[in-house]
């Protein structure tokens, strides 16, 4: 049973968010048809609890081609754990797209910040633009922190870092966080040469001091790395709990070897996904509330082979004018019937596709 | 084809298949290059326009809070109204048309956009995009055309109760919105049968309506008015006073689009079978743009390049203008009218239609030939 004093504290509680339900309901009426955030972005896009974005709050050369931008995530974002990525969501020539990075910051900045650390990408649209056009102030859009690449709860005694390229950012932010909480750290990390490393001042600096055995493999000079490699440089590596992130091909490597070695559960990867869409005609189109699966030949819209299979469409004018056709499509490639343009997207995009002017280019899915 | 003023000459008689399908794939180009370069800029303008839009409304209705002084009264009401204007016109009105969806910002987008309308926006996309924009001025097909009350053509037959149709007219024009709910819900043939009465998505539909109404009439006439304490019957009638004025605006500028003389209308059966080529020479012909100055094309939501909204809906209203130079050429290039003028002139134009067609049609003139329907050039043999 309550006692009368945490009951009536309840009550309080209780009219309190009466009131204050009740308020926002009116200033809802004062801003209908558009809510009240809407206004306040205005003014203050970083505090709309619906829509989190992030300020740039410093643009930070790492190598020729990779730039640290720090972020100041406005109202609704959740701390991270190190070694989570974020997407974030940049308008470039005016369109979003969204875009997965590693957070290479440590994390509980006291300010709230969080860096990432952008690897320019050839042909890479995003990254691309985000190295020439990045500026302190610019408004981006944001997720929160996703990704399972962390640490366990218990710190493992002995651990080892494998990564190519950018495949470092993730692991500098777990290093940055939680390098004091480990004892025996070893980081081989592949790049194409020694200015290349990105980070590679603060890699060294942990090293310099103990923390970390740092392990540098300059492809340009010593080739590639590979997983055979790794029994030589560090001997005792199946002891180790591991983490590696680079290259798919590196990391299916890396996955035979412990798994050869029976040690498959000590081996934990981050991929990079690179978007591969390779456009082509027609596809099968994929409707995932339904589970029904279509065949699109490339001269054929997505409603009209929809239809065909019998799945339960949106339509409207069937010309591309009336935007009633439009669903999300979660992945894939279509191609726009009147003028050939090509629409991607990848995992978590979400691009809104008129379906009745839209013919597969590729494998598609989506939300319907 | 027919024309609403009984043209003589055929506007198109000059024109073979081939020319036809040669405008269509010259819009096509002129289509492709918008789309190529479709971008940052198009993105920047609409934001811009957002931000000014909902900047001028906050302050108009931040100073209408005094209202009680007429000097705040007039300057609010005035704010109000232009904001209201550009809510409707260039921001609501072309979002939903999903001139802006390229951009992939959830908060532009026509299918998560509302306006300040008493029609929600899903129910006026149905009626104005998938109808009006289809069957663009075709009699019968497109609502647009008289919405339903009015004559419009020579061809109608008369009745008594088209005399009173300026009359209508001038009432549908004060209370635009609401004509506008009414003829999306399609009330007059929707309310005929008990059938159609008791449908279940048109009930949901007028529900729909109900509902945004409730909302607008709060905010205008009850929560602004309370919020204004004092000035509480000023701020009434000033939210009225900006209604009326987008109301009268908005209804003029879209009677200048299909309405004033030279604008051709098409017969249901001359869109059977129509290639691309001739759905463009359709909405080239049975479109009018009103002239004037960046900010008259601004206040008019761009639909003062209507021609050009009507060939290309779904391009960003930031590019009408260039794209209208283009289009302009190729009218020449083919002989055909491109019918535009200065506001008032278009409007005294549409009226007179209006007026003119509100009596029976003159014995004097002489009426068209009807020993061979008029047609669309689709359904005509191709000369050999």
């Amino acid at each position: 049973m309550l006692s009368p004093v945490r009951h009536a504290r309840l009550g309080q509680v209780a009219v309190t968010r009466t009131l204050r339900n009740g308020a926002w309901r009116i200033v809802e009426l004062i801003t209908t048809p558009v809510v009240p955030t809407d206004y306040l972005d205005v003014i203050a896009p970083l505090r709309n609890p619906d829509v989190l974005r992030a300020r740039i709050e410093a643009v930070r050369p790492e190598t020729a081609n990779a730039v640290t931008l720090r972020l100041r995530p406005g109202r609704g974002w959740q701390p991270h754990q190190p070694g989570q990525y974020v997407r974030l969501g940049v308008d470039v020539d005016g369109i979003r797209l969204w875009r997965a990075y590693s957070i290479s910051s440590a994390a509980g900045h006291p300010s709230g910040h969080i860096s990432v650390t952008v690897n320019a990408v050839p042909g890479g649209v995003v990254s691309s633009y985000l190295m020439k056009h990045a500026r302190r102030g610019m408004i981006v859009n944001l997720d929160l922190p996703a990704g399972d690449f962390v640490l366990p709860r218990e710190r493992p005694a002995k651990s080892l870092f494998v990564t190519a390229g950018s495949g470092i950012t993730p692991v500098m932010g777990i290093l940055r966080s939680s390098v004091h909480e480990l004892s025996d750290v070893v980081v081989v990390h592949s790049a194409r040469t020694s200015e290349d490393v990105v980070f590679g001042a603060d890699l060294r600096a942990l090293a310099a001091q103990g923390r970390i055995r740092l392990i540098e493999r300059h492809t340009r000079a010593d080739g590639r790395l590979k997983p055979a490699d790794l029994d030589e440089l560090v001997p005792d590596l199946f002891e180790r709990e591991t983490w590696a992130c680079g290259p798919g091909d590196l990391l299916d490597g890396l996955a035979d070897h412990w798994a050869e070695a029976d040690a498959g559960e000590r081996l934990h990867v981050e991929r990079f996904r690179p978007t591969v869409l390779i456009a082509g005609d027609g596809g099968t189109v994929t409707f995932e509330r339904s589970g029904a699966t279509v065949e699109a030949p490339g001269g054929v819209s997505i409603l009209d082979a929809g239809e065909a299979a019998g799945q339960l469409m949106p339509s409207g004018c069937r010309m591309g004018i009336c935007f009633k056709c439009v669903l999300p499509m979660r992945e894939g490639i279509v191609r726009d019937m009147r003028d050939g343009q090509l629409t991607t997207a990848v995992e978590g995009d979400n691009v809104l596709v008129q379906t009745c002017v839209s013919a597969a280019a590729g494998p598609c899915r989506l939300d319907a | 084809m027919t024309t609403l003023q009984r043209q003589e000459v055929n506007p198109i008689g000059h024109l073979t298949a081939e020319d036809i399908e040669a405008i269509g794939r010259e819009l096509d180009a002129i289509r492709d290059e918008v789309i190529a370069a479709r971008g940052e800029r198009d993105a920047a303008y609409i934001r811009r326009v957002i931000k000014v839009q909902r900047s001028l409304e906050m302050g108009s209705r931040a100073v209408l809070l005094f209202s009680l002084f007429p000097p705040a009264w007039l300057i609010g009401t005035a704010g109000l109204s232009v904001a209201k204007i550009l809510e409707n016109m260039e921001i609501g009105h072309n979002i939903l048309h999903g001139q802006y969806d390229f951009m992939r910002d959830p908060k532009i987008h026509s299918t998560t956009w509302e306006w300040d309308h008493v029609t929600p926006a899903n129910q006026w996309k149905h009626s104005h995009n998938e109808l009006h924009h289809k069957y663009t001025n075709v009699v019968g097909k497109d609502n647009d055309l008289g919405y339903g009350i009015m004559r419009v053509d020579e061809n109608q037959r008369w009745h008594p109760f088209y005399l009173a149709q300026p009359l209508w007219n001038f009432i549908n024009a004060l209370f635009f919105e609401y004509g506008i709910a009414a003829y999306d819900l399609e009330l007059g043939r929707n309310l005929k049968t008990k059938k159609r009465r008791n449908n279940p998505e048109f009930r949901a539909n007028v529900r729909a309506v109900g509902r945004k109404i409730r909302r607008q009439v709060l905010k205008d006439y009850i929560i602004h008015p309370a919020l204004s304490g004092p000035s509480f019957l000023h701020t009434i009638a000033a939210n009225f006073t900006a209604n009326i004025v987008r109301n009268l605006w908005s209804h003029s500028v879209i009677m200048c689009g299909h309405f004033p003389k030279g604008v051709s209308t098409f017969e249901r059966t001359s869109i059977k079978g129509e290639t691309r080529g001739e759905w463009y020479l359709r909405q080239m012909l049975g479109s009018a743009n009103i002239s004037g100055s960046r900010l008259m094309h601004i206040m008019t939501g761009n639909l003062s390049h209507q021609i050009e909204h009507h060939l290309f809906p779904d391009l960003p209203s930031s590019r009408y203008a260039e794209v209208a130079v283009k289009v302009r050429a190729l009218f020449e290039k083919y002989d055909l009218p491109y019918v535009t003028g200065p506001l008032p002139m278009q409007v005294a134009s549409a009226w007179a239609k209006v007026i003119r067609l509100s009596l029976p049609n003159r014995k004097a003139t002489p009426e068209p030939d009807h020993s061979r329907p008029p047609r669309h050039p689709a359904a005509e043999p191709i000369p050999a």
